[in-house]
Order: structure tokens, then C-alpha cells, then sequence
């Protein structure tokens, strides 16, 4: 139960040039075809295991909710099959096909019927369904007076009352508040954990690398990638970063897999992670000061030059970013040939664990714009914690404590 | 069978549906469920009292003051459920989009939904008239019976044209538009609020073609002259609406796939 196959698949939608082009398909007999096939889906092939959580990741237009679709059954891949096992519970874009008229009680009822569920099943589900949404009086309210919010709380708490053996997720979380998506995921882990196989399309890098064990890029309607959250992620990072490109390459290093991308009008040529002594370092004091040098090379002329770095723990999460424009220390007009050299340094206040550092030369701000180059993973260090008190989590705040103690004054009554 | 399987397994889902369905017709309104006589009645009372007994209108050759009256609601009452279940029919899939493009269930459960709510709102609308012959003397005895089969005929001819249309006009949405001008002339050329007697008889040949007037001349027969209907026409009708029927399941079965990516 929970396995999904989905055996090359693909799936073109017919186009015709006029209505009237299929209107004469269609009746007129031995009529040749009229349509183009456009394809959004090519010969996509893969598994997932009962249980395994798998992200799916790309661009609009990638190709993503299509596959959903066909994974859900709602629609039929043109080529290939799809074969799914158990029951499959499927929050696609926003609500679950409510209708607006009639009330939330209404809309979970006809939502959970169309689950397999039994009024009697819906009845005793009911609530945990209200208490888990908190949308409180409203459950009553019909649904056009929702909030996308409330809708989405109304449709996650249905779809996840008894726990499916496939969950499918489109972009759904992203509507909630902080506190909502934050209960979401709890839940989405917590079915997880007791088997369900989890499908998740989502442009959260976090939630993705938090909750999946693997990630599938999905590009121009092809299956470009797929492989742990991290890399993958990274990769489309780098994709994301310029589409008229170019070259990205990922290689095998002791630590893991290095992702680099960019058109490459400059690039690192050299970076290292220094202790005060000058020394090259791979294990780092908690609250140690670094320097962190990087050398650039410029290779086509570019008229503004922006670096930035950042410190990813092990899941990914960024610790800490900082680049030269958002400290006004932007380079302009710089010349073929020309090396600059950059040194940051700060104090490694962080917790315990492995870290790497990220790189980015870009034009501005955002490595969107113009991608010289990004570089994944170029430095891995180790903090441990010597000095320092054992503290808990990945920054050191260096907590101060003042005590007072107030003792109850003992009255003594004659 | 496949298909009787899954219908069965969601009969919680139609049920629960046409539930609602009936209780969205009248939610916000103060007097409720009440309005399904209300409107019935009202209109049987136009019918009767106020052509039959203001506007002094007469049926030829049917001696009784209240004869137009029931010959103008049988057929119009009648005639009214039929164009309900094609006229939904025909935007059925396009009405439910949202649920179609977002959940998988059997689609045949939509048609089944809209004919079963079709019906519940006809079965109150005539029992109400069954009522009304029954206080006015007017009912036709055991004749009155045989409406049931005709009714059965006029619920097959309208779904197998109401599921034709619904699965074309995803494809064509002039259906919807062509058609609502379809169901004026076809009302005008059935003989429902007129006998077919006063028609030049080379029309009344081919009004007489028409499905429809054979199906409202049963109801008129029954209800006006307290005749069984003309068994041999309403068996050639049924046979017309069978094949409807088996044209539009088939229509239905090889374009369920592609409605979707329509949708």
C-alpha cells in the first residue's frame, strides 16, 4: 500500500486551430487528424516506495500539478501509465473542489463522501476536522465567505482526518499563516512517519529539504533530476538563476555533491577559510574570529561585480548571508584579466556541527538578475564546542544570567 | 458493471448531494422548504382558475370547465422537467469543473446527482397536481397509472439527450446556446398549450413526428380524457430514447478522457 509507479509517462493536450478544425475531426469520416499534440509531459519514469516522502520541484509551467493529476487520477496520461496503490488523499491547488454555497460542515461532509468515507466515518472525524482548522463559528458559514486561508485549513484537516495512504500536496501550504503552515507540517510529518507515502509540490526549499527524502525536478515537461532534497535543490537553484544559459555541473567531492552554475564572465578562483593565525581551517571554535578569503577572476569584461557568501548547516538552512552590495562594497567597470581579492571576516558564532559556505558573483543583489557564478558547498568546516558552555541550537547568543531569589519570610506568631 | 460498482460505493456522495442540492435551492430564504408547494401551487392556479375560469378559455370537444386547465398543466408541468434535466444536462460538467479538476470520483455520479434532484422537485410538483384532481374531481381513476410509464419514457429520452449535450458542449459551448433556442421552438411546436386539432392538418403530420408529442398527448390523454395513452407511438419514442441513451453513454465514454483535459 502507498507505492506509486509512474512508467513513462507523458501527456499532450490537443490543439486545434478553430473550433470548427474539430467539429470536422469529428464528423467528418475518415477525416485526417486536425490537431497538434503539445506535449507538457515526457516520458517521466519513476517509483516511490510506501513511505517515502518525495518532493517534486520546477518551475510554472514545468509540468508539476499535471503530473499530480495524472498520479491523482483525475486525468489519464496520453502515453504510458501510471499505478497507484491505496487510497489517495489530494489537496490540489486551493480547497478540494468546494462549493461555495453551501457551508464548511457541507463542504467536509460531500469532500469526505468523495474520500470513500461514510457519513457515520465523517461524523466521528468531525471533531477533530473543526478543532484541528480553528475556523471555528465559520464551520457553519457557507464557504464563500472564507478566507483562501480558512478554505485551505478546512481542506488540509479533511484530507489528512484519516490518514491516507498516499497524500498528495500542490503548493497548498503556502496560503496558511506561519502558524497554520507550522501545525501543517507537523501533522504532514506525523502521517509520514506512520507510513504514508508522501507526494509534495512545493517552491519551499526549506519545507522540501525538511520533510522529503528525495526531490524530483521536473523541467520543460522532463524529469531532469532527481536525488537527495540538498542536491537537488541546488541544481535548480542554479537553473532558476538564468534560463538563456548555459553550463551547470555538479561534482563528487569527500563531502558531498557541489553544484556550480553561471555564465561565467568572472569566477572563484580560489577561496579559503582562515583562523587568526592565517591558518587554513577545517575545525572551528564556537565564537572563533575567521577570515573567510575568496579570489575572483575576471574573464569577460562586466560593469558592476557583486559577492556574496553563505553559511548553510547540514539540512541546507541558510545560517547567515551577506554580499557586497547589501554592504555597499560593490565593484564597477571591471576589466578581462582582472583578479580581486575579498576577505570577510567574522566570528564563527554557531552551534556544534557541519557547515558549508555558498558563493554568488552576480550584477546585483539577487543572483537572479545576472549569474556569474554560484558555487554550492565551496567550503565544508566543522564548528565544535571547547570554550564555551554546552549550549543547545546552531547560533551562539552568549546568554548572560542574573538570579535573584526572593525566600518567603518566615512569620513567626506568638 | 465496473461502472454500477463505483456508483454504488459513491452512493453516499450522490445522496448527500441531492440533499444539498435541495437545501441550497431555498437556503437564505425565510420560508424554506415551504416554496417547493408554493411555487407548484401557484402555478397550477394560474393555469386553472385564471384561464380556465377568468379568461373563460375551452378545451373543443371536452365539456368541462376545468379541461384547458389540466390539459395546460399536464403538458407544461411535464414539459418543464424535461427541459430542466436538459438544460442542467447540457452544463453539467462544465457547472462542476472545480470538482472534477480537483478530485478523482466516478464523473457518472454528476448526471445521476442532477436527474435524481430533477426528480425529487418533480415528484413534489406532482403530487401537488395529483392532489389538485384528486380535490376537484378530476382525478382519472386507474388510468392515472399508466403516467408512470409515460413519465419512465420521457426521463430516458431526456437524460440520454441531456448527457449528448453535456459531453458535446464541453467540446462545442455553442450546444448550450443553440439548444436553449431549440427548446423554444420545440415547446411551440409540441402541442401543449394548444390541441394539435387546430393545426392545418399537413403540419399536424409533422408535428406528430415529434417524440415529444407523443409523450405530452399520453399525459393529456390520461389526465383530460382519462384514456390510457397510444401504447404502439410511446413504444417507437421509447426505442428513440434508448438508443439517446446508449449514443450518449458510448459519446460519454470515449470523450470522458479528453473532457477532462477540456475542462
Amino acid at each position: 500500500m502507498g507505492k506509486i509507479s509512474v512508467n513513462g509517462v507523458g501527456k499532450a493536450y490537443r490543439q486545434y486551430s478553430s473550433p470548427w478544425a474539430r467539429l470536422a475531426e469529428w464528423i467528418v469520416p475518415g477525416s485526417k487528424q486536425r490537431h497538434n499534440l503539445i506535449w507538457v509531459l515526457k516520458e517521466i519514469e519513476f517509483q516511490v516506495n510506501a513511505g517515502e516522502a518525495v518532493g517534486i520541484a520546477g518551475m510554472n509551467g514545468a509540468g508539476k500539478s499535471t503530473l499530480l493529476k495524472m498520479i491523482t487520477g483525475i486525468t489519464q496520461p496520453t502515453q504510458g501509465s501510471v499505478e497507484v496503490q491505496g487510497s489517495v488523499a489530494a489537496l490540489l491547488e486551493l480547497g478540494m473542489g468546494f462549493h461555495p454555497d453551501f457551508t464548511g460542515r457541507q463542504n467536509v461532509i460531500m469532500a469526505g463522501q468523495l474520500l470513500g468515507l461514510t457519513v457515520d466515518e465523517i461524523d466521528t472525524l468531525m471533531p477533530d476536522i473543526e478543532s484541528f482548522a480553528e475556523i471555528g463559528a465559520y464551520i457553519d458559514q457557507p464557504v464563500r465567505t472564507y478566507s483562501s486561508g480558512m478554505i485551505m485549513r478546512l481542506a488540509f484537516s479533511v484530507a489528512t482526518a484519516r490518514r491516507p495512504d498516499i497524500l498528495v500536496i500542490d503548493e497548498a501550504l503556502s496560503v496558511g499563516d506561519a502558524y497554520f503552515q507550522h501545525k501543517s507540517f507537523e501533522r504532514i510529518r506525523q502521517i509520514s512517519k506512520e507510513g504514508t507515502t508522501l507526494l509534495i509540490v512545493s517552491h519551499d526549499r526549506n519545507a522540501i529539504q525538511t520533510i522529503c527524502d528525495r526531490v524530483i525536478l521536473l523541467d520543460g515537461g522532463e524529469l531532469v533530476k532527481q536525488g537527495p532534497p540538498e542536491d537537488v535543490m541546488d541544481y535548480y537553484n542554479a537553473l532558476m538563476a538564468d534560463r538563456e544559459y548555459q553550463r551547470i555541473r555538479q561534482e563528487k567531492t569527500a563531502q558531498g555533491v557541489r553544484t556550480i552554475s553561471g555564465s561565467g564572465e568572472v569566477s572563484i578562483s580560489g577561496v579559503r577559510l582562515l583562523n587568526m593565525k592565517g591558518e587554513v581551517v577545517e575545525l572551528v571554535e564556537t565564537g572563533e574570529e575567521l577570515v573567510l578569503e575568496v579570489k575572483a577572476t575576471v574573464n569577460e569584461p562586466v560593469s558592476r561585480l557583486v559577492l556574496g557568501f553563505m553559511i548553510k548547516d547540514r539540512f541546507g538552512q541558510p545560517m547567515y548571508g551577506i554580499n557586497t552590495h547589501r554592504v555597499r562594497e560593490e565593484l564597477t567597470d571591471l576589466t578581462k584579466g582582472e583578479e580581486v581579492e575579498y576577505r570577510f571576516s567574522f566570528d564563527a558564532n554557531l552551534g556544534k556541527g557541519n557547515y558549508s559556505i555558498a558563493f554568488s558573483l552576480s550584477q546585483a543583489d539577487s543572483h537572479l538578475d545576472k549569474n556569474y557564478e554560484w558555487r554550492d558547498r565551496a567550503v565544508i568546516f566543522h564548528v565544535v564546542n571547547c570554550s564555551k558552555e554546552d549550549f543547545v541550537g546552531c547560533v551562539w547568543l552568549n546568554a548572560k544570567v542574573g538570579i535573584v531569589r526572593h525566600r518567603l519570610q518566615q512569620v513567626v506568631c506568638e | 458493471m465496473a461502472i454500477a460498482q463505483a456508483i454504488w460505493s459513491y452512493r453516499g456522495f450522490i445522496f448527500g448531494s441531492v440533499q444539498r442540492e435541495f437545501q441550497a435551492r431555498y437556503r437564505n430564504t425565510l420560508l424554506g422548504a415551504v416554496w417547493t408547494i408554493i411555487n407548484p401551487l401557484a402555478m397550477i392556479f394560474i393555469y386553472t382558475v385564471i384561464f380556465s375560469q377568468i379568461m373563460k378559455a375551452r378545451l373543443p370537444g371536452v365539456d368541462s370547465e376545468l379541461a384547458y386547465g389540466i390539459y395546460l398543466c399536464s403538458g407544461i408541468l411535464t414539459w418543464s422537467f424535461f427541459t430542466e434535466i436538459v438544460t442542467r444536462g447540457q452544463t453539467v460538467f462544465l457547472d462542476n469543473a472545480s470538482l472534477l479538476k480537483k478530485l478523482s470520483f466516478p464523473r457518472v455520479c454528476l448526471p445521476i446527482v442532477l436527474v435524481m434532484s430533477s426528480s425529487l422537485n418533480f415528484l413534489i410538483v406532482f403530487s401537488l397536481f395529483t392532489l389538485f384532481l384528486v380535490v376537484s374531481g378530476n382525478f382519472p381513476g386507474w388510468v392515472f397509472f399508466s403516467s408512470i410509464i409515460v413519465l419512465f419514457v420521457q426521463l430516458t429520452f431526456a437524460i440520454g439527450l441531456g448527457i449528448t449535450l453535456g459531453v458535446l458542449n464541453v467540446f462545442f459551448r455553442d450546444i448550450a446556446q443553440f439548444f436553449g433556442i431549440v427548446l423554444q421552438f420545440w415547446f411551440w411546436f409540441t402541442p401543449i398549450v394548444y390541441p394539435i386539432s387546430i393545426l392545418p392538418s399537413s403540419i399536424q403530420r409533422v408535428v406528430e413526428m415529434n417524440p415529444m408529442t407523443v409523450i405530452m398527448s399520453g399525459y393529456q390523454n390520461i389526465f383530460v380524457l382519462h384514456q390510457i395513452p397510444d401504447w404502439w407511438s410511446l413504444g417507437k419514442v421509447f426505442v428513440i430514447a434508448i438508443l439517446l441513451c446508449g449514443w450518449g453513454i458510448l459519446l460519454f465514454r470515449r470523450r470522458a478522457d479528453e473532457m477532462m483535459d477540456e475542462l
